[in-house]
Parts: structure tokens; C-alpha cells; sequence
């Protein structure tokens, strides 16, 4: 037999002590060994924003970032985020300003009924981080093929990606406005 | 979702003592989650050994590429030495599952990932590599994407991996950490047949942890391919896919080595198309007997017939694209 005294075990009942950074604030809370990130996210912490869809990886409509890299939150026990920075649709603007992700998917109307978009736009934006992502057409729709869209608004969605890159290199470049709601 | 107990590994040593008969490791915990919320799999308790230090790829003073554990298939696949040095390994990561998932899954977790067999994944179904004894549905049942190399009557599951295919090509050695030590298994040997026993997957015993997976040298000079074909152009498992690698001797095939997905119950190397390659013509008569040689003792079942042609094409083309990069002298990258 083991010896549990040398390893720290969980009993079923037990809830762990998880500490993560959400959304850029800290956050601790309990959770049990066998809950699930996006049912935390949703049903603990109140974040809608992240959709269930399949619940098995295979639709994308669940993907939030961890430390910057696009995950199925559906997949991944809460507990295996501790020390993890976690982003959420919820988190992707910052100071009341839209994402450039978020903005250019309202202006291509790259959605129609609107349940894959937090998760299309969490792996948008996570791709246009990543630099070993090519930035031609094939390679984003590669890039971006674990998320499913039931409607079709991929073409959209596609155009959307391509106009944030743009905005996404002119703010890089250009003097941040003041005061700009 | 079953509950589970659930504890951190605080390292390898201590992981394989940590585990009993009914736990498992997690991860990425891409495989592992999915099959739990399908009831498939029960673990006790998920022992996470996300934190144990197995997340490097170095080179080995004889010319071996060694790679960590927990390298994601991400990492793995931008690595610049694999794309370098084995082009037809980063292929075949990127060719499987999505961004998301290959963000999340490991190497060695890959190397454990289960079938995508429906009836495996259907606690309501017989199936002997889920439940040993229960039956087989996929049998006489809607076949399409099962097996036509290496079946059985107990069991026709595909390996659904584009990474495995890609190191059986190479060829590697698995690393082993359990309770009575460490030890090396070829990777051609880790993956078991289903004979009468296809519940007995691999060749890893209770307790042990894969903590390396070591490439053999590549070859050079030499050209590599990767060749999938699926149902739909990105994140769908093959029904045939072929990993190529193949060294030039003037117009001849110097080494050459080529390895199956999509088609075979575990990830297939072809030894005896391979012999058939080496010092003959690189030409589409000699890849078109290779191929037949290749798929001889396919079987099919009602539904997929057709991945013996398919398969026989994919071994065709991925030569010819293996044998045009070797005459630009190995020169490529793996696909972005």
C-alpha cells in the first residue's frame, strides 16, 4: 500500500484550495478534484461568457486562454490551473475599450446566432499573439479549425481576424489616443 | 463526471509510487477527461504530473533527440530542431486534432491516447478493449473507420495518432519510470496488437510513467513526408496517412522508411515495403510496389474496403513528395 502520510490526497468529499489569476485579478476559491474549469467558470464564478457545446473538445465553443494559449476549458480539471493566468471572454476588453478582436467581429458581422463567438474570439486573438502561426488566409482558418460554427460564418469570421491583425499592428505602432471610450 | 481523489506528483520517483492498480496520471488530460465524462474511463484517483520537470527536448551526445514527457504537441512541433531534423514529425502534429488540443496534450500523452472507436467510447456497446470479454460491435457494425491492418476477432479499433505514425517512421525509444525503476522499450514494441487481449494496450505496468521519448538520429541526407487523408481538410482523424522517409543514392533509394495511420490497430511501420524501396529506382513503379507489398494483409470489413486503396495512394504519394524533397536535398520545413 502507499503511505499517505508522504503525498497529500484528496478524499471525494474534499474541496482543494485553488489559487489562479482570472481575468488579471487574483482569485482563491475551492473547488472538488473533479470540477471542470468551464463549469467553475460558469456555475461557480458566475462568467457565462464561456459556452458549453459539446463538453468533449471537439467544438471549440468552450476555449478560454491559459497563460495566453488557447485551451478547451471543457477539458481541463480547475484544479490543474493553479498558478495559471486564465482569460476569459469576459476579459478580452480592457479599460471599457473593445478588443480589436471583438470590434472587427461586429463590423464583419462574424456571427449569426452568436453561441461559438466567445470562443472563436478567444482563439482569434490568442492566434494573433502567436508568431509561429502564419498570417495568410490557409494558415488562420487552419489555425482556427477546432472551432465550430454551426451558422457558417466562417468567411466572415475569417475577414474579422484579418481586419483586428491590421488594427492590431496600427495600435502597436501608432500613439495610444487618450480618453478614447 | 465521477468523482475522483486527486493529488500533484512532486517528482518522477515519487509519481510511480504515488499511483495504484485504479489511478491514472493526467496531463493534458485531453483523452483522459473526455473518456471519464463518457463513463469509458473510472480512475480512483488522477494523479497530475503537469508540474514534474519533463519538458525539454536536447540533443544526445549520440546524435539522438530527446524529448521530455510533457513537451506539449505545440511546442513539439514548432520546435526548431524537429523542424529542422524531422520535418515529418512537426507535419503530423500539426495535422492532428485542433489548435486547442494540441496546446493542451503532452507527448507521452499522446503516445496513451485512446481509439476513437464509437463503440469503445459507448459504455452501452460490447467492446473487449473497454470491457474484456463483452464483445465486438465495431465487427459487423458500422465499420467505416476501423481497421484493416493488424485486427482481430476481439478487436478492429484504429490508433488514432499522427504523432505515433510519425515516430514509428523515425524510430524511438520510449522512456520508462516505474516502481521498479527506469527501462527503455522500442517504440515499435509499446503499442500491443489486440489479438485476445486488445484490452491490454501497451507495454507500460501499473504504476510506470513515460518520462522521454528519444528519436533515433535522423536521416540524412533525406527527404520526409507526411500524407493524411480525412473526411474533412482539418481536425478529423485520418482514414490513411502515411509518414515517408527516405534517404537518395544518386537515383537510387539509399534508407528508406514509411509507417501507416488510419488504417492499423497501432501505429504501423512497414519493414517489408521499406525493403522493398531500398536500392531501387526512386520511381512510381518501385513506391507502387512498396504500397502493395505495404497493404498485402489488409482485411477489410463491410463499411471500409475503401482504405485499402486509399491507404495504397497515400503510401504512393507521400514517397513521391519524400523522394522530390530529398532531391532538393532535404531542404523543408514542417507545415505552419
Amino acid at each position: 500500500m502507499m503511505d499517505d502520510s508522504v503525498h497529500s490526497r484528496t478524499a471525494f468529499s474534499e474541496t482543494l484550495s485553488l489559487n489562479l489569476t482570472l481575468n488579471g485579478e487574483p482569485l482563491t476559491l475551492q473547488v472538488a478534484p473533479n470540477a471542470v474549469l468551464l463549469d467553475v467558470l460558469r456555475e461557480q464564478l458566475g462568467l457565462g461568457g464561456t459556452k458549453k457545446g459539446c463538453d468533449h473538445g471537439q467544438c471549440g465553443a468552450c476555449t478560454v486562454q491559459v497563460d495566453g494559449q488557447a485551451m478547451n476549458s471543457c477539458l481541463r480539471l480547475a484544479v490543474m490551473c493553479e498558478g495559471q493566468h486564465v482569460t476569459t471572454v469576459e476579459g478580452l476588453a480592457r479599460d471599457g475599450e473593445l478588443h480589436p478582436v471583438q470590434q472587427s467581429f461586429l463590423e464583419c458581422d462574424a456571427f449569426q446566432c452568436g453561441y461559438c463567438t466567445p470562443g472563436q474570439m478567444m482563439s482569434a486573438s490568442a492566434l494573433l499573439e502567436d508568431d509561429r502561426i502564419g498570417t495568410d488566409d490557409a494558415s488562420v482558418k487552419e489555425a482556427m479549425s477546432g472551432n465550430i460554427c454551426r451558422c457558417g460564418a466562417y468567411k466572415n469570421i475569417l475577414e474579422a481576424i484579418q481586419q483586428a491583425r491590421v488594427q492590431l499592428a496600427h495600435d502597436a505602432t501608432a500613439p495610444r489616443k487618450e480618453g478614447v471610450a | 463526471m465521477r468523482t475522483f481523489a486527486y493529488s500533484r506528483a512532486d517528482s518522477v520517483e515519487h509519481a510511480a509510487h504515488q499511483t495504484t492498480p485504479t489511478a491514472a496520471f493526467v496531463a493534458g488530460g485531453t483523452t483522459l477527461l473526455d473518456l471519464v465524462k463518457l463513463d469509458v474511463m473510472r480512475p480512483s484517483e488522477l494523479v497530475d504530473i503537469n508540474t514534474l520537470p519533463l519538458k525539454n527536448v536536447e540533443w544526445l551526445d549520440d546524435g539522438r533527440l530527446q524529448i521530455g514527457a510533457l513537451v506539449t504537441n505545440t511546442d513539439l512541433a514548432h520546435h526548431p530542431e524537429v523542424k529542422q531534423h524531422y520535418p515529418v514529425l512537426s507535419q503530423a502534429l500539426l495535422a492532428g486534432a485542433s489548435t486547442q488540443l494540441r496546446n493542451m496534450a503532452t507527448t507521452a500523452g499522446n503516445v496513451m491516447q485512446r481509439t476513437r472507436c464509437p463503440y469503445y467510447r459507448d459504455p452501452a456497446a460490447a467492446c473487449n478493449r473497454r470491457e474484456p470479454g463483452s464483445g465486438c460491435d465495431a465487427r459487423h457494425g458500422l465499420n467505416r473507420l476501423n481497421a484493416v491492418l493488424g485486427g482481430s476477432d476481439a478487436c478492429v479499433a484504429v490508433h488514432p495518432s499522427d504523432m505515433c505514425v510519425a515516430m514509428a517512421a523515425i524510430g524511438a525509444t520510449l522512456t520508462l519510470s516505474g516502481p521498479q525503476g527506469e527501462r527503455e522499450v522500442a517504440f515499435q514494441d509499446f503499442h500491443r496488437l489486440p489479438g485476445d487481449t486488445p484490452h491490454i494496450e501497451h507495454d507500460l505496468a501499473d504504476g510506470e510513467l513515460i518520462t522521454a521519448i528519444t528519436l533515433d538520429p535522423p536521416l540524412a541526407p533525406a527527404g520526409s513526408y507526411y500524407l493524411k487523408l480525412r473526411d474533412r481538410a482539418s481536425y478529423e482523424f485520418a482514414l490513411a496517412s502515411t509518414a515517408a522517409q527516405l534517404s537518395l543514392d544518386g537515383e537510387m533509394i539509399g534508407e528508406a522508411r514509411v509507417a501507416l495511420g488510419g488504417v492499423g490497430t497501432k501505429p504501423w511501420r512497414c519493414p517489408e515495403a521499406e525493403a522493398a524501396l531500398v536500392g531501387q529506382p526512386a520511381e512510381m513503379a518501385t513506391f507502387e510496389r512498396a504500397a502493395d507489398i505495404a497493404l498485402g494483409g489488409a482485411t477489410p470489413l463491410e463499411h471500409n474496403a475503401f482504405k485499402i486503396p486509399l491507404a495504397r495512394q497515400s503510401i504512393i504519394r507521400a514517397l513521391r513528395e519524400a523522394t522530390r524533397l530529398a532531391r532538393q536535398g532535404g531542404k523543408q520545413e514542417g507545415l505552419a
